[in-house]
This record gives structure tokens, C-alpha cells and sequence, in this order.
């Protein structure tokens, strides 16, 4: 599980993922659900180790809204990479909710997506098993040009350059 | 034409050096065909029953003589030495091997043409009128705001990996050519009551399983928000349209399930946050991508005497003058709708010589570009009356001269159990066997319109629904059977077919199809009240009466 952060491999880290039953351990870094991030944000706050959100496709990213402060990391899920729910999510992370912190695409993330998700933006990426982080790093810079205005860049591609008539 | 500038080509050029890379990497192992699939999907390359069909873009159908070429040389060289033109308005080859499509989308990138997005679960090609930029009754030429879609949908980041596919027509005319009520995105080019030009939107339109019209979620949409408003349609469906199950997944099942009130509501609450930002377009830039179309411009010349023609010509001449002309707007020119289907072969095939013909005709008679129609057919747009004559000519030398567009026989098929995985039944072989049974033109010209579309299986790419007479090929205990329905429509007064009755066997079906005719042939008011007319006066009686009997 490769972890790409900026263009480049990152040294792993050690997350403990916590189901919704499960006590938040003393110490240690720990993603929480939405929920309990919304209900506990408090308590979590005060932790000595970093708290991150994991949010699943079906979350409403924008139950984040107001409690972004004190958050170490947004890990979006994609459990099946087809499912690409997570992208709006991001989209809406960074340019309705104005978050700035690290967002990263966990689960099923394949390198020919990567491209895509750094678009909408996502600042680190974690590899499915087995996928070459070069052949992600390589794809990053795919393409050189881009049409649309996404998380990247707010301004289309009419905006940015003097396209001729 | 719109002509590409350096940004445009990049992309494809990149896309092109991508796509090699990706093919490398499945050849040698490092990708499974799992995850290959959603890959090539996006390329347009479908694995077939018996190989791989790469589908290229044809965006808003128009392609230059140029164009044409190239698809020629890719016919020849990696196909079967033919191409096939679809009902979205581009070109699908049924025989290319995995290694060469890389050398093929080079070819294509080279005449600034692409299969990007051709297929997969995202915003696909947008078609639009065949007529547009010559229609009498069109408010303005819509292919400029196909062209600016295109270009915001093109590896349009959020949207890559949608529920499902989607697709968006556009037309600037009154009458609708575009089937936009039967898209996932319909959009129609209108006037407000103040006179500001804007957009009306309809969404959730589509064939398949479940058909359903396209309802009006936005009546008047001012022009520069048109992408931003489009975007806020595609979020609202990419988080909340149903992802668990493939049959319900197209957004015309969300607008359903949640009415149009809500849908149109929550897209409403998402627009209000982007829509003054740098995605607004502004005048312009609507300016700027018009002028790359590089309209041509028309001499003046006088309308010709097209009956006085016809009255002198031969008879299968005439006929063509009668049948395959279209109406343009400036004094005497006309579009000439190119049949795909003489009765020996199958709709929409067209060989690499006859793509190298259309292309020489475009250059000498045609202002050097065609349309590819929803129909499966070719359009000459923009070709002076008095060169009619030697046009002809040309086609009747390659056997493109088949005077039948809109008749019966115009049928649109999609390519069935012959070449399709999805497939139940048949459906080239049915569609054959029409244009051999209805092979007397007089008797056809008799009937006048009668649309015939015709799928192979529930998934509609022949869109059955909306035919006149639409067929659908299913299998019934291990057997093709064939369903026949009638009344549908895809233009203003959208319409879907009702299924007439029992389905029929693959024996019996064309003799349906003849008693369908006939029945409406003796049963009509006057030669004026045309098939449809004659179908929402009567109904469905008179018709299962001389299919069924009265039993």
C-alpha cells in the first residue's frame, strides 16, 4: 500500500482505523467515522495523538462543515474504485467547505484514477496492494492540459490561457 | 469545422501516448482485465462477442472530408474493410486487435478526432440536429455549445465515474431533431419573454429498460451558466443516483424516484454555490469557439426548379429528389441525407472506399464536410441545387444513392446477436430481410414516413421505444422472438410504442411488419394523415385485429 503524498512516496504511517463501536484508544493516531467526529469532535480534540475522518461513499461530506478545525487528515473511501462518489466529495471538501488540510484517497485506488483525484483535490493517495506508486507518480502528469476548473484551479482552461481566436 | 487549437490537440495527443502506455501494461500482466475494462471503456473499446469494437467520436456527428480519410485508412488497415455509424452520431469498428488501437487513436489524433469517453459509466459524445446551422427554424447553431460541453466534459475530473452513462443532446431549433427529450440531458436553445437568449434543460430522458421522456427542470437558463448549471446536474447525480443496481442507475430512475419537484430543487440548492464562479461563460468565448468553426459562406445563387428536375430526370433520379433532400436556408442549396441502407446491407455499414467517396464529394460538392445522422445515415449539408445532378452521380457509382431516406426501409438496427454480448436475438438479419420484403419503392413512397427501429435485446441501442414501429429482439426459452410495438416518437411529441400484442417468431416478423403497413394503408383517412397521425387517432385496435383477429 504505497503512499503518494505531493508527487512523491511517502513514508508509511500507521493509522488505527476504529469501527463505530470501538473505544478510542489513549494513545495513537485514529480515524473516526463522520458521526463520531460530529458528536465527539471534543473529546477528540483533546487527544495528544491526530485524529482524522474516514468518509465512506454514502457520507454527506458536508456534515463536515464547521468542524474542520483540529482535523489531521479527511481519508475518503473508495471501496470499489467504479464507485466515484468520493470525487465530489473532494470537490466539495476543498472548494465549498475550504479545507486544507490533508485529503487522501484510500481503498480501491488504481494509478490510471490518480490523475483524476488530484484534480478534485486529493493530496495524498494511497495505492491498492500491489500498484506501482511509479506508474501513479507517472500518471499524475498525464495530461498537460486541462479544460475544466476543478479543486486544482478554479479557473477553466479559457480563463488561464489566451486561447486564439 | 471547429479546428482544434494547440490545447485541444495536446490532450488528444496525450490521450493517444496514454492509452499505449495502458495497452503495454495489460499486455504485460501488470493490470488485470477488471481493471483494464473501466480503461479502454473510456476509450471506446468494448469487448464484443468476438473481438474488440472501438467506438470514435464523432462529435455532434460532423466529420471533414479529412476525417473521412482517415476513417477509410483505419477500415482498410485494422479493420474489415468497413465502418459502422451508430445512432449516437459516430463510428464503431467491430475487428481491431488490442495492439494496433494505440496506432489507431494516433491516426485519429492526427485529424483531430478521439474516442475519449465513448463509452463508460460518464458524460459521453453530445449530439445534436443534423440540420443545425442550416434549419430554417433553428434560434442559433447549437453545435458551439456542444463543442463548449465537450470540452468541459472532456476527463472531466468529479464526473469519470458516474453511476452510469450520460448523455446530452442539444438543439437550436424549434423543431426538435435532437431527441433531446430522450437524453439524460436534454437541452433546447430558447428566447425568454424579455428576448434573452438562454437554455431550456430537461433531464432524466432515456431508452433501455424503463424509457422515460425527459422532464423540464429548468425552463430558462441564461446562456453564460449553461456548464456551471450542467455541473450541478451531474454532482446531484453522481452523489445520490443509484449506484445498486446497474438496470436503475441512469439518472432518469433518480428524477422518477425523487420527482422532478426535488430533483429539480436539490440542483437548484448546488447551482446557487458555483454558479457565479470562473466556470460562467462569458460572450466572449461563445464568440471565440464560433469562430473556429470556420463557417462557410455561401454564394448567392437562385433557387433551382427541383420539380421541373425531377419531372425530366429518371425515375429512381426523381425519386431521390422526392426523398432524400433537405430543406437549407440559404436560397439554392440543399442537404442530401446519404442512405446507409440499400437493401443488401446492413444499416450504418460503409466501406472504406464509399468513406474515401464521401469524402471526395464533400471536397468537390459539399464545402468539404458530412454530418453522420442519428439514422445511421450521411449528410451532405450545404450542396448546390444545380450540382444535384453530378452528386448523384458520384453516388450512384458507389451504390450510396438508395432513395429511401425516411421510408420503412431507413431503418435503424443496432448490430445484435451478430456481433453484441448483450444481445437476446438477431437483429441485421430481421432488418435484411425488411429491405428485401419492401423492396418496391412505389409502394414505400406510397406509405410515405414510417420510422422502423429496431433492438436486439432491452437495452434499446436500436431505440425500439420510438420508433414508428419499433421491434425488440427477445429470447423467448432459448428461442429469438420478436416484439412489436407501435406509436413511438422521439421529436417534440415524444412518444414511446406500445406493444401490440404476443411476440413473433423470427419467421413471422416480417410478415407482422407487412400486415402493420397494410392495415394502416387501407385504414388511413387520406394519403395526407402519415403513419403516426393515423396511429394516435386509431390506436392500438385496428392493428392487434389484423396481427391477432378478434379471438
Amino acid at each position: 500500500m504505497a503512499l503518494i503524498k505531493h508527487n512523491a512516496v511517502a513514508p508509511a504511517e500507521l493509522w488505527t482505523t476504529l469501527a463505530a463501536d470501538q473505544p478510542v484508544p489513549a494513545t495513537g493516531d485514529v480515524l473516526v467515522d463522520l458521526e463520531r467526529w460530529v458528536s465527539e469532535g471534543e473529546a477528540l480534540r483533546a487527544r495528544a495523538d491526530r485524529v482524522g475522518v474516514l468518509l465512506q461513499p454514502d457520507d454527506d461530506v458536508l456534515g463536515l462543515e464547521g468542524t474542520l478545525d483540529g482535523l489531521a487528515l479527511i481519508a475518503v473511501a473508495f471501496p470499489k474504485f467504479t464507485d466515484g462518489r468520493g470525487y465530489s466529495s473532494a470537490r466539495l471538501l476543498r472548494d465549498r467547505l475550504g479545507y486544507t488540510g490533508e485529503l487522501r484517497a484510500v481503498g480501491h485506488v488504481l494509478p490510471d484514477q490518480v490523475f483524476y483525484m488530484r484534480r478534485v483535490g486529493f493530496d495524498a493517495l494511497e495505492l491498492a496492494d500491489g500498484k506501482s506508486a511509479d506508474t501513479a507518480i507517472a500518471q499524475l502528469g498525464e495530461f498537460s492540459v486541462t479544460y475544466q476548473a476543478a479543486a486544482d484551479d478554479s479557473r477553466p482552461l479559457f480563463r488561464r490561457v489566451a486561447r486564439p481566436a | 469545422m471547429y479546428q482544434y487549437d494547440e490545447h485541444d490537440q495536446r490532450i488528444v495527443d496525450e490521450r493517444a501516448a496514454q492509452f499505449r502506455g495502458q495497452v503495454q501494461r495489460r499486455l504485460a500482466g501488470e493490470i488485470t482485465e477488471n481493471e483494464f475494462k473501466p480503461l479502454r471503456l473510456q476509450n471506446g473499446l468494448y469487448m464484443q462477442l468476438h473481438a474488440y469494437m472501438l467506438r470514435v467520436a464523432v462529435p455532434y456527428g460532423l466529420l471533414s472530408s479529412a476525417q473521412l480519410r482517415a476513417l477509410a485508412t483505419i477500415a482498410r488497415d485494422y479493420d474489415k474493410g468497413y465502418a459502422h455509424f451508430t445512432t449516437r452520431q459516430n463510428v464503431q469498428y467491430n475487428w481491431p486487435e488490442l495492439e494496433d488501437v494505440p496506432k489507431i487513436l494516433d491516426l485519429l489524433a492526427s485529424v483531430q478526432m478521439h474516442a475519449i469517453q465513448t463509452s463508460g459509466n460518464c458524460i459521453r459524445n453530445t449530439t445534436s440536429d443534423p440540420l443545425a446551422g442550416i434549419a430554417a427554424d433553428e434560434l442559433e447553431d447549437p453545435r458551439p455549445y456542444c463543442e463548449l460541453i465537450r470540452q468541459w466534459s472532456t476527463f472531466h475530473p468529479e464526473f469519470a465515474f458516474l453511476p452510469r452513462k450520460f448523455k446530452i443532446a442539444v438543439t437550436g431549433s424549434r423543431t426538435d431533431r435532437a431527441a433531446v427529450r430522450i437524453h439524460d440531458i436534454g437541452i433546447r436553445i430558447v428566447d425568454n419573454d424579455a428576448g434573452e437568449r438562454g437554455f431550456e434543460i430537461l433531464v432524466g430522458g432515456g431508452l433501455g429498460r424503463t424509457p422515460h421522456i425527459a422532464k423540464v427542470v429548468r425552463d430558462f437558463l441564461p446562456y453564460e451558466h449553461l456548464l456551471s448549471y450542467l455541473e450541478a446536474v451531474l454532482r446531484v447525480y453522481n452523489r445520490y443516483g443509484r449506484r445498486d443496481n446497474k438496470y436503475k442507475a441512469r439518472i432518469k430512475i433518480q428524477v422518477s424516484e425523487w420527482g422532478v419537484e426535488k430533483f429539480a430543487a436539490a440542483v437548484e440548492e448546488e447551482w446557487g454555490h458555483i454558479k457565479d464562479s470562473a466556470t460562467a461563460l462569458t460572450r466572449a468565448e461563445i464568440d471565440r469557439i464560433k469562430g473556429r468553426f470556420h463557417t462557410p459562406s455561401f454564394e448567392a445563387l437562385p433557387n433551382e426548379d427541383l420539380d421541373a428536375l425531377a419531372l425530366t430526370s429518371d425515375r429512381e433520379f426523381a425519386r431521390f429528389l422526392k426523398n432524400n433532400l433537405r430543406p437549407h436556408r440559404v436560397p439554392g442549396y440543399t442537404a442530401i441525407v446519404i442512405s446507409t441502407k440499400p437493401k443488401d446491407r446492413a444499416p450504418g455499414d460503409v466501406s472504406d472506399s464509399q468513406l474515401e467517396a464521401l469524402a471526395d464529394l464533400a471536397d468537390r460538392f459539399g464545402l468539404g464536410h458530412v454530418v453522420v445522422m442519428h439514422d445511421q445515415n450521411v449528410m451532405m449539408p450545404n450542396v448546390k441545387q444545380a450540382d444535384l445532378k453530378a452528386v448523384y452521380a458520384v453516388l450512384e457509382e458507389w451504390d450510396l444513392h438508395t432513395a429511401n431516406a425516411g421510408r420503412v426501409t431507413d431503418q435503424i438496427c443496432c448490430p445484435g446477436l451478430d456481433f453484441c454480448n448483450l444481445a437476446n436475438a438477431r437483429s441485421i438479419p430481421v432488418a435484411l430481410r425488411i429491405a428485401e420484403r419492401f423492396d418496391d419503392q412505389d409502394y414505400l413512397d406510397d406509405l410515405g414516413d414510417v420510422s422502423l427501429k429496431m433492438s436486439g435485446c432491452i437495452n434499446a441501442c436500436g431505440h425500439h421505444h420510438v420508433g414508428n414501429i419499433g421491434i425488440l429482439g427477445i429470447d423467448k426459452a432459448g428461442v429469438e422472438a420478436y416484439q412489436l410495438m407501435l406509436g413511438g416518437d422521439p421529436g417534440d411529441e415524444a412518444s414511446l410504442g406500445k406493444i401490440v400484442g404476443r411476440a413473433f417468431s423470427s419467421d413471422e416478423i416480417v410478415d407482422a411488419v407487412s400486415t402493420v403497413l397494410d392495415t394502416y394503408a387501407t385504414q388511413r383517412e387520406s394519403a395526407d394523415e402519415t403513419f403516426l397521425d393515423f396511429y394516435r387517432r386509431a390506436g392500438l385496435d385496428p392493428f392487434k385485429e389484423s396481427l391477432y383477429g378478434t379471438d
